[in-house]
C-alpha cells in the first residue's frame, strides 16, 4: 500500500505532518511518501491511497479512512476529480505526484529534457524558441520573457548573471511557493537554460523570508542538483521581509547588500543589473515554464492562450473560497467562471461581493464585471491587472472603505522612500480615507438619530469626527472624494515604481465600483 | 516553545558568524540574517563589528538594518507569533480574530503583523519561528497562545 501526503507548507500548517504519524502507526508497513501539494487547499492534509484521495483528513480518520469506512472523506481518484480535471498543467504537472527532491522521480516525469534540449542548440536558438512561444513574465509586468533574453544576450561577454524573483509579496498568490517548494528542480532547470540562452555564469534566487520551507527545500535541490546543472551555479538568497524588494531593481539593490530602494531606469537590469553586470530577472513562474517550451517546443506552448496572452496560468484562488487552491489553465476563462464556478463562492456561504485580483496592487471586482476574461489587456482595458494571478474573494461583510484605507497603509508602510507622490501620498491617503470614513458614519448615525448623538458608536478619531459634525458631513465626505480621486491621479503619474503607481488600482476601483461603502449614492461614478 | 537566536553577544561569536559569510557577493544582508538567527537581534557593538569587517561605515549598516523589516535593533524577549493581516486572510476573518488575539495573549506574547504567508486560500495564518498553522480560529489560536 502507499501512502502520500504532502510536505509543502500549507499541508503542513493544515496538520500533515500529524496525520503522516498516526497513518505510520496505524499502517506500519505501508509505503508513506511526502509528495508536492495537489493544490486542492481545502481538502489539505489531502492523502492519496493507491490513487484514490481523502480529505480533509485528521489523525482521528485514520482508521476509517484503513478500514475503508471514511465514504464522507473519500474523493475518489484525484486526477479524475473536476477541479483537476478542468485545468491545463504544464507548469504544474508533477504537482501530487513527485517526491520534490527526488532527482529519480524528476527524472521519470521529465526532467532536465528541457535542459538537454537546448544544450544542443545555440544561445541564439534558445533565446527565439522563448520568444517564439510568446512567454510573458508573470511576476507582474507581463513584458515578453524572449525580448529581455535576447537583450542579455546580445550585451558584451562578460559576467552577467540570472536572477529569479521569489519574493511572492502579493497577498493572494502562493504559485511560486508551490513550485519551489514541490518542483524546484524544474526552476533550477530554467535558470540554467536561462544561462544557456544569454551567457550568465551565475544564479541568485531571492526568496521572501516568509517561506522557510521553500528556502530549506530550495537549498537541498541546489546542493544534489549542482554537477547537472554545472557549469552554471545557483546560489539561494533570503530576504529580509520587505514588500517593494520584489520590484525588480529593488531587489537587486537587496541583493548587493543595499536598501531596498527602487533604481531609476534606464539602465534597464539587462543592461546594468546586478553588481552593474547585464541581468536576467524573471519571475519564478516565468522560469519555471521554460523546460516545457524547450522540451516540447515553442508551439506546444503557444497553442495555448487568447491574444497576446500566450500559454497557461497558474491561478491562486484565495481568500473566502469554498475551494481555494492552485488552478492552472489556458489564458481565457473569465472571473466568474473562476469564483463561482470553479472555486464555489463563498466558503462563508455568503454573496460574493467583491474580488480582487493581482495583490495588493489590484484592482477591486464586483460581480457585473464576472464575465472579464483572465488576460492581460481585457484586465487592463477593466481597469485592472492580473499581476502575479492572485483571486482573492470576499463576502458581503466587507467594507471596501476599510479595504481601501488598509490598500494605503500597505503603500505606506511598504514605501521605499525614493519618491514623494508615494512616501507621503500614501500617508495623506490614509487620513483623507480616515475623514471620509468619519463623514460616513457621522451621516449614518445622524440619519438614525436625527439629532446627533454625542459620543455616538461610530467608529474613528474623535477629533476627525468632531470636524466632520462642525461642517455637514455630506460637504466633508465631497471634499474628501475629490482629494483622493487627485492623490490617486498624483501617486499614479508621479510615481517612480509600481507600488506608489498602482495603489490607487485597489483604492479607487473600490470607490467606483462600491461607492455605497463610502456613504456615496450608489452609481456615482 | 523553543526560541531561535537567543545567545548572549559575545564578541568572538560575532566575528566568526560574520567571517563566515564575508566571500558572498553582497554579503551583508546573508550575514544580518546569521547574525540573528544567532543572537535574535543586532546590537549596537555587533553593528560596529560588521562596519568594520566590511568596511562600511556604521551609519551604512544602520541604514540598511532600518530598512528591512525583518532586523530588530532591540531584544524582543517575549515569544512571537506572526499573524498574518494581509487581504485574503482578512476576507477569511483574521482582523476581529487579531484583536482577540492581542487581548488574549496580553503582555506576555508578541502578536505580530505579517503581510501574507503564501497560505491564502486556508487562513487566517500563522508563524511561529518557522512552523505555520492553517483554519486558525479562536479556539485553535487560543490553544497555541497558551502553549507558548
Ligand atoms: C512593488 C512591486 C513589487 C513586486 N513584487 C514582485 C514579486 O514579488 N515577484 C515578482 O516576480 N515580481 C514582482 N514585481 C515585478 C518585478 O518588478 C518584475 O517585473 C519581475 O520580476 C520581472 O520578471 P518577469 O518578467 O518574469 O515577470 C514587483 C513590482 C513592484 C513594483
Ligand atoms: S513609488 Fe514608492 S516604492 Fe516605488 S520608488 Fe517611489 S517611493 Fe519607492
Ligand atoms: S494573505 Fe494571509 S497567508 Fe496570504
Amino acid at each position: 500500500m502507499q501512502i502520500r501526503i504532502s510536505d509543502d507548507a500549507l499541508a503542513l500548517a493544515c496538520g500533515a505532518d500529524r496525520v503522516t504519524t498516526a497513518f505510520a502507526k496505524a499502517a506500519p508497513d505501508a509505503d508513506i511518501r511526502r509528495v508536492s501539494s495537489w493544490g486542492m487547499h481545502w481538502l489539505e492534509p489531502l492523502v492519496e491511497i493507491d490513487g484514490i484521495g481523502y480529505g480533509p483528513v485528521t489523525p482521528a480518520d485514520v482508521d476509517a479512512i484503513l478500514f475503508g469506512t471514511a465514504d464522507a472523506l473519500r474523493i475518489g481518484r484525484i486526477e479524475d476529480h473536476p477541479f483537476i480535471a478542468s485545468q491545463t498543467r504544464l507548469t504544474f504537472a508533477r504537482a501530487g505526484k513527485t517526491r520534490s527532491l527526488s532527482l529519480d522521480d524528476y527524472d521519470a516525469t521529465g526532467g532536465w529534457k528541457g535542459l538537454r534540449a537546448a544544450q544542443a542548440m545555440t544561445a541564439l536558438q534558445i533565446v527565439e524558441t522563448v520568444t517564439a512561444s510568446g512567454l510573458r513574465g508573470r511576476g507582474g509586468a507581463g513584458f515578453p520573457a524572449g525580448i529581455k533574453w535576447k537583450t542579455v544576450l546580445d550585451a558584451p561577454a562578460g559576467r552577467k548573471y540570472i536572477v529569479c524573483n521569489a519574493d511572492e509579496g502579493d497577498s493572494g498568490t502562493f504559485a511560486d511557493r508551490m513550485v519551489m517548494e514541490g518542483d524546484p528542480y524544474m526552476l533550477i532547470e530554467g535558470m540554467a537554460i536561462a544561462g544557456l540562452a544569454t551567457g550568465a555564469g551565475k544564479g541568485f534566487i531571492y526568496v521572501r523570508s516568509e517561506y522557510p520551507h521553500a528556502i530549506a527545500k530550495l537549498e537541498a535541490a541546489v546542493a544534489r542538483s549542482r554537477m547537472i546543472i554545472a557549469p552554471f551555479e545557483i546560489e539561494v538568497r533570503e530576504g529580509a521581509g520587505a514588500y517593494v524588494c520584489g520590484e525588480e531593481t529593488s531587489l537587486l539593490n537587496s541583493l548587493e547588500g543595499k536598501r531596498g530602494e527602487v533604481r531609476a531606469k534606464p539602465p534597464l537590469p539587462a543592461h546594468e543589473g546586478l553588481f552593474g553586470c547585464p541581468t536576467v530577472i524573471n519571475n519564478v513562474l516565468t522560469l519555471a515554464a521554460i523546460p516545457y517550451v524547450l522540451a516540447q517546443g515553442a508551439e506546444a506552448y503557444a497553442a495555448y492562450g487568447m491574444g497576446r496572452s500566450r500559454g497557461t496560468m497558474p491561478i491562486q484562488l484565495a481568500g473566502n473560497l469554498k475551494y481555494g487552491g492552485l488552478y492552472e489553465t489556458a489564458f481565457g476563462v473569465t472571473l466568474g467562471e473562476l469564483v463561482d464556478d470553479i472555486g464555489g463562492g463563498c466558503e462563508s456561504g455568503r454573496p460574493v461581493r467583491a474580488v480582487q485580483v493581482g495583490g495588493p496592487l489590484g484592482a477591486y471586482f464586483p460581480p457585473a464585471l464576472f464575465d472579464t476574461p483572465f488576460d492581460y489587456e481585457a484586465f487592463a482595458a477593466a481597469d485592472g491587472l492580473i499581476g502575479h494571478g492572485g483571486v482573492t474573494v470576499f463576502d458581503t461583510e466587507v467594507d471596501m472603505a476599510a479595504q481601501a484605507r488598509f490598500a494605503m497603509t500597505f503603500c505606506a508602510v511598504e514605501s521605499c522612500g525614493k519618491c514623494t507622490p508615494c512616501r507621503l501620498g500614501s500617508t495623506r491617503g490614509v487620513e483623507t480615507i480616515d475623514r471620509i470614513i468619519a463623514a460616513r458614519d457621522l451621516a449614518a448615525s445622524s440619519s438614525v438619530h436625527p439629532e446627533p448623538v454625542e459620543g455616538s458608536s461610530s467608529s474613528g478619531d474623535p477629533a476627525l469626527k468632531e470636524r466632520a459634525s462642525t461642517r455637514s458631513a455630506q460637504t466633508e465626505l465631497e471634499d474628501a472624494v475629490i482629494l483622493i480621486e487627485d492623490l490617486c491621479d498624483t501617486m499614479k503619474f508621479g510615481s517612480l515604481c509600481a507600488l506608489g503607481g498602482f495603489t490607487p488600482y485597489p483604492v479607487l476601483s473600490a470607490l467606483h465600483h462600491f461607492p455605497e461603502d463610502f456613504g456615496l449614492k450608489e452609481a456615482a461614478e | 516553545m523553543e526560541r531561535q537566536g537567543d545567545n548572549e553577544f559575545d564578541a568572538e561569536r560575532v566575528t566568526t558568524t560574520i567571517r563566515q559569510n564575508k566571500h558572498l557577493e553582497g554579503a551583508l544582508l546573508p550575514i544580518l540574517h546569521a547574525l540573528q538567527a544567532e543572537f535574535g537581534w543586532i546590537d549596537d557593538t555587533t553593528i560596529r563589528a560588521v562596519a568594520l569587517e566590511l568596511n562600511l561605515s556604521r551609519a551604512e549598516v544602520h541604514g540598511v538594518i532600518s530598512f528591512y523589516h525583518d532586523f530588530r535593533t532591540r531584544p524582543e524577549a517575549r515569544p512571537v507569533i506572526k499573524l498574518c493581516r494581509a487581504e485574503a486572510c482578512q476576507a477569511r476573518g483574521s482582523e476581529p480574530l487579531a484583536n482577540w488575539a492581542a487581548a488574549k495573549a496580553a503582555n506576555r506574547i508578541a502578536i505580530e503583523p505579517v503581510y501574507c504567508l503564501g497560505l491564502c486560500s486556508v487562513g487566517p495564518n500563522a508563524m511561529i519561528g518557522h512552523d505555520v498553522y492553517a483554519r486558525l480560529d479562536e479556539a485553535s489560536l487560543g490553544a497555541l497562545i497558551e502553549a507558548l
